[in-house]
């Protein structure tokens, strides 16, 4: 399975149908043989001579995965996919390609396309575009407010009763900021299981913030973005979700202070989950130094306390999960002065391998933990856990195990490379690790027992 | 002394003397009947200014013309700016119409490291957003060293909306480097909050500060900073941070008033403060136009390799985990 070796690659054409995966070690465990008939995993057992391992029959495809970790698909709350709109950044098509290279079987739409999907029509359009592609499942994430303009309630029912059947809502891009609306919203979605991700940043405190307030905003003359902007909205929303009792989900938590209070949240009991980036995992806000826009995001880059403060956060469980907020835009909107550039980076492609460096070469967590937060969490706060819809079955971040999905990712520990945008399957390049040396390599991806990724590269 | 003169940061004391010695000599060419030198004869200096600053522009075309280059004003108003085309488009239009020099005022912070990116010519900052104007402080620099014959231990206070200046922070690098003791002045609003990192002190009283002044520098406070609540009203900002001749009158004897322009009078300076044998005022404006003939002089008159990158050396940028690459922008940790 691996590009670099031929012994690894299968012994049959491949199909849709029956396969045989020898040697991967599921969640970085003991060596196993994994079975799968049709979309679903069937058998496994340990590798090995003692003639219990799983033998191939007729019309089996097997793949020789030894040394590779077998983890389930990975679930990212968090990307946008640009269509519809914005085509020239990325599509659905693109952007779902993207995220099988990087171990995902299934992603969350962000609502900020144009127009906003706010609307069951949007979001079943841009469902039905991601069974079109094939690559994942995707998952369309609706508006909490009509057209992100944080006034009205956008018509979440009917979002969640779409053939989409949303569950997850936010306006990202844009804080609720209104408590009142985002009280009403926290409440309304209790009807449908519902979550409210929220994008916080108290928008009096961020106009026309550029960069981390701190030393380097001093420093490089550009309009600071304090932290007390994300977790004063934190604290709000967390009390706000208390008291009505409701699911409340944060996107991409920056700082060492939002940790403390999510920290402090969930010791209460309350039903709040987060996220963290890739890249507020690895990078700091001295990259800005530069100028260079590549760097620009929303929430910014922050300090190196706040690094150490997100990894220990993700480590203990504060933090729930990873999630990517994939940004893709074209060069234009990066080949800028910092301040007109737009705020993004891609992630989709990366993610993994960030994690890898970040948090399993440092040891803060093992693959296990790795599954759990990149793929089994996920699932839980997008409702992916336990649904089946229609005749298939969306489940995902499953065990690895007989009767599950077969949603899985096989992921080399082994190699070193440099990070190449250009060789990226996303439409855009503003990936803040270009050139960075990461480790690990995708090697395949399967969703629902069909190959999306082989030899770590998209699966014809 | 580096390709490009965009941060003070990044002037040695060696290129920093370097520059105001060079101002010395230069300024004495304009005492005699004919002040122009052929030294930049053939050279195109560019003067790409998106933002209104007539001195500024004014000051660095009597410089390069002094020197005898050649001058091109780019204003970003009645341009293909106007209609949109971006910093890149632009620099490669200029690159490509051989600029040796491109002077760029921009309101946009970091727009010279932009273009560094994109020319191969020199880039000299004629001020940033709310980033740099290393000119400004150079030749207030130039100034405080001829008005009072030395700099080391010079007691410097700058006084006003620091947060958005690029002036101060210009000044409090290069006066750092060149050894005066700098007091930042101002209601704590309008003070970085990261400030107690800089190499300078702070105080948010001015009256307290003056007797122990050297130099104090009123710096512009824009009427537009009221409306977003950084203080009550233009009266009370007066009261506790202008200079009037009351509040002079604490200063020492030898010590200057200095202001980069343009003035509000009667706002942060008094037009009898402005205006009193103390102000140096006008001289700055005088010593601008040396100062930037010397930073034209020694960006463009020394030899040039013709292979050299057109890319500004950039500080050192590793990750958090100190993870290190070896493309271009990741540079490997010591």
């Amino acid at each position: 399975m691996s590009a670099a070796s031929s012994g690894r690659r299968s012994s049959a054409p491949r199909d849709r149908g029956r396969w045989l995966i020898r040697g991967a070690r599921p969640l970085g465990g003991p060596p196993a043989d994994i079975q799968i008939d049709g979309a679903v995993i069937t058998g496994i057992a340990a590798s090995g001579h003692d003639g219990r391992e799983l033998a191939a029959g007729a019309g089996v495809t097997v793949l020789d995965a030894s040394g590779l970790i077998a983890l389930p698909g990975l679930v990212d709350l968090h990307t946008h996919l640009r269509e519809p709109g914005r085509e020239d950044a990325e599509t659905v098509a693109s952007g779902t390609a993207a995220a099988a290279l990087g171990g995902y079987t299934a992603v969350h739409a962000m609502a900020n396309t144009e127009p906003a999907a706010d609307t069951a029509g949007v979001v079943e359009q841009v469902w039905r575009l991601g069974r079109q592609a094939g690559y994942c499942d995707v998952c369309p994430v609706g508006a909490v407010t009509a057209g992100l303009q944080g006034s009205q309630l956008a018509e979440l029912g009917a979002m969640a009763d779409s053939a989409a059947r949303v569950r997850v809502f936010s306006d990202d891009g844009r804080c609720v900021s209104d408590a009142t609306l985002m009280r009403r919203a926290l409440e309304y979605v209790k009807a449908f299981d519902g979550v409210i991700a929220q994008h916080a940043q108290e928008p009096r405190l961020t106009q026309g913030a550029q960069v981390n307030e701190g030393e380097m905003s001093a420093r490089l003359g550009l309009a600071g973005w304090p932290a007390v902007a994300e977790e004063a909205i934190i604290a709000r929303d967390c009390l706000l979700a208390a008291h009505v009792g409701s699911a409340l989900h944060i996107c991409h938590v920056s700082t060492a202070g939002s940790v403390e209070i999510i920290r402090w949240a969930k010791s209460k009991g309350w039903l709040v989950t987060a996220e963290v980036t890739p890249h507020h995992l690895l990078l700091t806000d001295e990259l800005a130094a530069s100028y260079d826009p590549v760097y620009k995001v929303n929430p910014p880059l922050r300090t190196a306390a706040d690094v150490a403060a997100l990894r220990a956060g993700l480590a203990d469980g504060t933090i729930d999960c990873v999630a990517t907020d994939h940004a893709p835009h074209p060069a234009e909107s990066k080949e800028t002065e910092w301040s007109e550039a737009a705020s993004g980076m891609t992630g989709l492609e990366t993610a993994l391998r960030v994690v890898h460096e970040a948090m399993v070469s440092t040891g803060l967590l093992d693959w296990a933990s790795v599954a759990d937060r990149m793929s089994v969490r996920p699932a839980t706060i997008g409702r992916l856990s336990c649904i089946a819809a229609g005749q298939q079955d969306m489940r995902h971040g499953c065990p690895i195990a007989p009767g599950s999905p077969a949603n899985l990712v096989f992921y080399d520990t082994e190699p070193i490379r440099p990070v190449d945008p250009s060789a990226h399957a996303s439409r855009s390049r503003n990936s803040p690790f270009a050139g960075l040396k990461l480790p690990g390599q995708v090697i395949a991806t399967f969703l629902r027992g069909t190959p999306t990724v082989l030899d770590g590269g998209l699966a014809s | 002394m580096n390709r490009h003169l965009i941060s003070a940061a990044d002037l040695s004391l060696v290129d920093a003397v370097a520059i105001l010695d060079t101002a010395e000599e230069l300024a004495r060419l304009a005492e005699r009947p004919i002040p122009k030198l052929p030294t930049l004869r053939g050279r195109t200096v560019v003067n790409l200014f998106y933002e209104d600053s007539t001195r500024t522009r004014i000051s660095f075309e009597a410089a390069a013309k002094r020197l005898s280059a050649d001058v091109i004003n780019f204003s970003a108003k009645g341009s293909s700016v106007a209609k949109g085309e971006s910093l890149k488009d632009t620099a490669l239009t200029l690159q490509a119409m051989g600029a040796d020099a491109v002077v760029i005022r921009h309101s946009a912070s970091g727009a010279p490291h932009r273009l560094a990116r994109w020319i191969r010519g020199s880039v000299v900052n004629a001020g940033d957003g709310t980033h740099e104007h290393p000119t400004q402080a150079l030749l207030d620099a130039f100034t405080m060293r001829r008005r009072l014959g030395r700099l080391d231990g010079l007691r410097v206070s700058i006084v006003g909306d620091i947060l958005h200046s690029r002036v101060a922070r210009s000044n409090v690098w290069l006066l750092r480097t060149l050894g005066a003791k700098v007091t930042l002045v101002a209601p704590p609003t309008l003070l970085p909050v990261a400030v107690d990192g800089w190499p300078c002190s702070v105080s948010y009283d001015l009256t307290s500060v003056l007797p122990g002044s050297d130099v104090v520098m009123m710096l512009r406070v824009q009427h537009e900073r009221m409306s977003d609540a950084y203080f009550p009203s233009v009266r009370e900002y007066r009261r506790r941070y202008g200079l009037d001749s009351d509040r002079m009158a604490l200063l020492p004897d030898h010590a200057i008033v200095m202001h980069p322009g343009p003035m509000n009078r009667g706002v942060e300076i008094a037009a009898e403060v402005a205006d009193s044998p103390r102000s140096t005022i006008v001289e700055q404006v005088t010593n601008g136009v040396a100062v930037r003939m010397a930073v034209l002089y020694l960006l463009l008159s020394g030899s040039r390799e013709p292979d050299e990158p057109a890319v500004a050396d950039d500080a050192e940028l590793v990750t958090a985990g100190g993870l290190t690459g070896t493309a271009e922008r990741w540079q490997i940790k010591p």
